[in-house]
């Protein structure tokens, strides 16, 4: 059972990583939350280095290099430069070569599901974050359901981190919250329901829940609670 | 029926890309009067064109552009955030489970129906990749046009009166919008899931063996 206290210590000790053994640590015990066989992050930077974090075996990365499978590999191939996340049962494994891939990457446990969300980064940086597991189709579709929305969320503060890392990176200014963001979140923190903030600021739920959504991936949170708490703590908002 | 695709992908269908491209100047030069940019083939495009974004395409029968509209992450350059940010009050949208949806157009006489497909499409992509709200510009006339397909966006903020009012707006798609919106377009949700499928895969694959063992048989 995953727990969203867990998952937010997991992601305050990722926000203050300071390498990249800070990043390895964080998805390792993701993997350990979320209880499935694997989850990895693998980026390009803008100069075009990869680099990659994660629980897949030394011996399948080894192999994995060796037999140069990003050639063939359809996670890759049908993830690059594109920003919609996939199942891969999606992609397409009719070729010899992508078959052979399969074969190996199953010999080497990387389990027989797998779920990649596809990041594009400023100047060219592009990255992937993948979770694998080893059950049914029918279990997978009932996890990737019920976790995708936070798994997207999660690799792109993954991918925050790792920009952040990237040498010669000019130092940016915090993340600001829109005038709008910065009046629900407060009214948020005052305990108001999201009806009653609506209600206060003159707006829709609907668009309200936009002004969330936005709020909580600037403060690298995953629900609004913990946005509300980042927000407070930052001293974004005060109330 | 409906194309999901890539701009990198669009060589696959030359026919579709020229039309919808030609499609965009009439409607947004010649009848919107937009100051947008027409080349010398006719075709409108931006610099968001440049970013590889995702176009849901109404493809006639005879292969040519019907409707169109084209997707962005909120978490890379938009327009919304690039150029209207005053509307919205001021700073910026940003989640990767909101996208952007511009350059939404109908060729001229297009049926009525697909400006509701296309609607359907939209619903398409929030359910199969978890999206949540699409944002994106919009022209005072084309509300009439939402009105009418059963999907009028929430408004974020306008700027100009009357015909010339443009606005930032929300769009969501609830499970009751999206059977208002099949009926509209005179499609089922079979039919729909089926070209959504056909371009992105089929992520649920209703069998005993598992999709590996498939694959590998």
């Amino acid at each position: 059972m995953v727990t969203n206290s867990r998952l937010e210590e997991i992601l305050e000790r990722l926000e203050k990583a300071d390498g990249l053994e800070g990043l390895q640590s964080s998805i390792v015990s993701l993997r350990d939350e979320f209880a499935i066989d694997h989850l990895v992050y693998h980026w390009v930077d803008s100069l075009g280095a990869h680099s990659g974090v994660g629980t897949y075996s030394l011996e399948w990365r080894q192999k994995y290099e060796q037999q140069q499978f990003h050639r063939v590999d359809p996670v890759i191939l049908g993830c690059y430069q594109r920003f919609h996340p996939v199942d891969w049962k999606q992609l397409d494994w009719s070729t010899k070569a992508a078959r052979h891939f399969l074969r190996v990457a199953t010999e080497y446990e990387v389990g027989n599901q797998g779920y990649s969300v596809p990041i594009r980064g400023p100047n060219g940086q592009f990255a992937l974050f993948t979770a694998n597991h080893t059950c049914s189709d029918e279990e997978w579709s009932a996890f990737i359901e019920e976790h995708r929305r936070m798994l997207v969320l999660i690799a792109h503060y993954f991918n925050e981190k790792a920009l952040e890392l990237e040498p010669d990176r000019a130092p940016e200014a915090a993340q600001n919250l829109s005038p709008r963001e910065v009046d629900a979140m407060t009214l948020l923190a005052m305990g108001y329901s999201r009806a009653q903030v609506a209600d206060t600021l003159s707006i829709s739920e609907h668009t309200l829940r936009v002004y969330i959504e936005s709020a909580r991936f600037k403060l690298g949170a995953l629900n609004t609670t913990h946005a509300v708490a980042r927000a407070l703590s930052r001293g974004l908002i005060v109330v | 029926m409906l194309r999901y695709v890539y701009a990198e992908d669009l060589h696959r269908f030359p026919k579709l890309r020229d039309t919808m491209f030609r499609d965009r100047a009439d409607q947004f030069s010649a009848r919107l009067g937009w100051e947008v940019n027409v080349d010398e083939n006719g075709f409108e495009t931006d610099q968001y064109d440049a970013l590889n974004p995702l176009y849901v395409i109404w493809e006639m029968p005879d292969g040519t552009h019907g409707g169109s509209m084209r997707f962005l992450p909120t978490t890379g350059r938009t327009m919304i955030n690039e150029h209207f940010s005053h509307i919205m009050g001021g700073g910026t949208v940003e989640s990767p489970l909101v996208w952007e949806c511009t350059r939404f157009c109908l060729k001229r006489g297009a049926p009525a129906h697909v400006a509701a497909a296309l609607m359907l499409g939209g619903g398409e992509i929030m359910e199969g990749f978890g999206i949540v709200n699409f944002v994106g510009v919009f022209d005072a006339r084309m509300v009439r046009i939402y009105r009418m397909i059963g999907s009028s966006p929430d408004v974020l903020g306008s700027i100009g009166e009357g015909r010339d009012q443009i606005s930032v707006g929300l769009w969501d798609f609830t499970t009751e919008a999206k059977a208002k919106v099949a009926a509209r377009a005179g499609l089922t949700a079979e039919q729909s899931r089926m070209w959504f499928e056909n371009s992105f895969g089929r992520a649920v694959q209703p069998s005993d063996t598992n999709w590996a063992v498939r694959a590998l048989a």
